[in-house]
């Protein structure tokens, strides 16, 4: 047990440095600047699909409304570029709507290190605050789900009507200079790749420590049974809220990636269905293990991008069909593939034998 | 300020019929069917394709066949896949957002993806003056077929057989299935139902404006949230929620903005759930969960 247990621990390990080299040593020399651009933009999005992970395959809680979070750090980091660019005057959108005078809201992003804290601490404030009224009384599963969509739902409204405020449907785009180095050349690229590598690589261990953790096995075990963590003296809130404050935190933390990466952040990326398409990349990755989670962030953001271009209407198909056939044969997700693919075989091999008992996918079903 | 109350009425008269169908596939099975917009949609398009042989009884004979075609859209999804999904929404809301894109990518292909236009028909053209008030008759009609659909369902739920069996397949279903209620049969029968109230909701949604493939998104969210303000698989409480949220978001909107008015109607959905945080109504059980 201990020998299967070390090698199952030294194969993590070992899988984790390989991609750590493949990302960092290898893509960069073999991918075109548009290319590694293109990746880094992935990635972004498997740092939101990683809080998704810990949120929903760890702690059970299907978070509809990442969008909101990846949005709010997204903003804030879109508002101190813009502010940047525009130096002592309006951002040019502003200009365009009408507006005179720099909104008081706008006025502290000037400050990069208020401007970078907001990036956490916006998503964290919205997260506690939703958590604590929602997990506090007991709203959880499909209501939980329902809500957060809900949440998504008006903040992408809120934000399209106030044009000269957000920048409306158009969003922030247009930044000229990123900390002092030009977006356009493919240097800057490069060293936005290597954050986003890096930022990943931590959040991941962060993440893995968190799961491994007392903390995380709490977690665990108020996904698999609240009440009775309740009953053992525990406030399943509590637990609820950090991690649900911690997933937002790592998609505020993706969002602020992504503007400078891509260049742009609007309501168009923040809303229900791409909120939903990140929660199903992480279903088809295997919501169980934090790793699936980030795969599935990049696989599906990668399919979308190359498919969608040039096959718009076959890749929605695709799309549904994939989410379909995944969803009713392997509820695991790709990570959880080859422990079925042994589970078939084993049953296989022993026709007679017992059915092992498998980790039952298992949610509460409101009454 | 009253000239609102009719905006906020048909509102709440279209968020019911689209809750009334949730009631059902949600609030008795437990399945979050994404797909349900789609199913609007797809009662929507058969007004739409009916208007041009049906003449001036159109919307008439729209109304049942849109419940078919909607009904029969759910009970395909039923058999084919939400079936084996019994106990997990979570799941089924992935599932059925895997259909809901195909299907809405269907129409696009069938039926192009700009706008299209029913027409009312002749009766339903003109207002009624009311002082101040103007009601158009279309909204009027929609608060009608509202209320006849919750008679209906109502006299379904409680006063037929069929109906009682299926509360008692939503209350325990094991008992009722040690009972002799055939679960399966009753499963598919309340899939019918809830999908094809969603078929008469589109066709109501048609007479308030253009339909497109995405139709059923723009509603299905606020749809869900009636169910959970309202409490799951209570009718009285699918009511007064969408008359609540109806005249909170006109309202709303009448006061500050349309955009401000989904951040209230959100904000106030939460602060209720602090004082009933399973809706307006619970069935009352002995479940800890």
């Amino acid at each position: 047990m201990t020998e299967l247990l070390a090698s199952r621990k030294v194969r993590g390990y070992a899988l984790f440095v390989g991609v750590a080299a493949l990302l960092l040593a290898v893509a960069p020399g073999v991918l075109d600047p548009f290319r590694l651009g293109l990746l880094a933009k992935y990635l972004c999005f498997a740092i939101a699909a990683l809080g998704i992970g810990l949120a929903w395959g760890q702690g059970g809680m299907m978070t509809l409304g990442q969008g909101v979070f990846f949005g709010l750090g997204g903003y804030a980091m879109g508002m101190f570029l813009k502010l940047h660019d525009a130096g002592d005057g309006l951002p040019d959108f502003m200009t365009w709507s009408g507006v005179e005078e720099l909104p008081a809201l706008w006025e502290p992003f000037r400050s990069p290190v208020f401007a970078m804290s907001m990036v956490v601490v916006l998503p964290v404030a919205v997260a506690v605050l939703l958590g604590l009224l929602v997990f506090r009384q007991r709203v959880r599963g499909a209501y939980f789900a329902i809500l957060s969509q809900a949440l998504a739902a008006a903040f992408v409204i809120w934000l399209v009507g106030h044009q000269g405020l957000t920048g409306g449907t158009n969003g922030l785009t247009n930044f000229y200079d990123v900390f002092g180095m030009d977006p356009e050349e493919d240097g800057t690229q490069r060293t936005l790749y290597y954050v986003v590598v890096i930022v990943l690589g931590t959040l991941y261990l962060l993440a893995r420590q968190l799961t491994k953790s007392r903390f995380g096995r709490l977690l665990v075990a108020v996904r698999d049974g609240e009440d009775r963590v309740r009953f053992l003296g525990y406030n399943p809130a509590t637990v609820k809220t950090i991690t649900f404050a911690t997933s937002a935190a790592m998609a505020g933390i993706a969002g602020a990636l992504y503007v400078p990466v891509v260049g742009i952040i609007s309501p168009a990326l923040l809303g229900v269905v791409p909120s939903l398409e990140l929660v199903v990349a992480v279903a088809i990755g295997g919501r169980f293990a934090l790793g699936g989670a980030i795969l599935g962030g990049v696989l599906m953001n990668y399919a979308h991008t190359t498919l969608s271009e040039n096959w718009a209407e076959g890749w929605t198909y695709l799309q549904g069909g994939l989410f379909i056939l995944v969803i009713m044969l392997a509820p695991k997700g790709i990570a959880g593939l080859a422990g079925q693919l042994g589970d078939l075989a084993a049953r296989r091999r022993t026709p007679k034998a017992p059915e092992a008992p498998t980790v039952a996918i298992k949610e509460e079903v409101p009454a | 300020m009253l000239d609102q109350l009719p905006i906020g009425l048909s509102i709440s008269g279209a968020l019911l019929l689209i809750a009334l169908g949730l009631t059902f596939t949600f609030g008795q099975m437990g399945v979050i069917n994404m797909a349900h917009g789609e199913f609007i949609m797809a009662g929507a398009y058969t007004a739409y394709m009916i208007q041009d042989f049906a003449g001036d009884q159109a919307v008439i004979v729209a109304l049942p066949l849109a419940f078919v075609v909607a009904g029969a859209m759910g009970l395909i999804l039923e058999r084919v896949a939400i079936r084996r999904f019994y106990g997990r929404p979570l799941d089924t809301l992935l599932l059925t957002w895997g259909v809901s894109l195909v299907l809405q990518q269907l129409a696009r292909d069938l039926f192009g993806a700009p706008n299209v236009n029913v027409t009312a028909p002749g009766w339903l053209e003109g207002r009624l003056t009311l002082g101040s008030v103007i009601v158009p008759y279309t909204r009027l009609f929609i608060m009608a077929l509202a209320i006849v659909c919750v008679v209906a369902i109502w006299a379904y739920m409680n006063r037929s057989r069929q109906g009682r069996r299926m509360r008692a397949v939503m209350q325990n279903r094991e008992l009722a299935a040690c009972s002799g209620v055939i679960t399966e049969r009753v499963d598919q029968l309340t899939f019918f139902i809830g999908s094809g109230l969603a078929g008469i909701a589109g066709v109501a949604l048609t007479l308030i404006g253009p339909i497109g493939p995405t139709l059923g998104t723009n509603y299905i969210v606020d749809a869900f949230l009636v169910v959970v303000a309202g409490g799951l698989g209570q009718l009285r409480g699918a009511v007064l929620a969408a008359l609540a949220l109806g005249l909170l978001n006109s309202y709303a909107e009448f006061w500050t903005d349309a955009s401000l008015a989904k951040v209230i109607v959100f904000g106030s959905i939460v602060a209720f759930l602090q004082f009933r945080p399973q809706g307006m109504f619970v069935l009352r059980s002995r479940a800890l969960t």
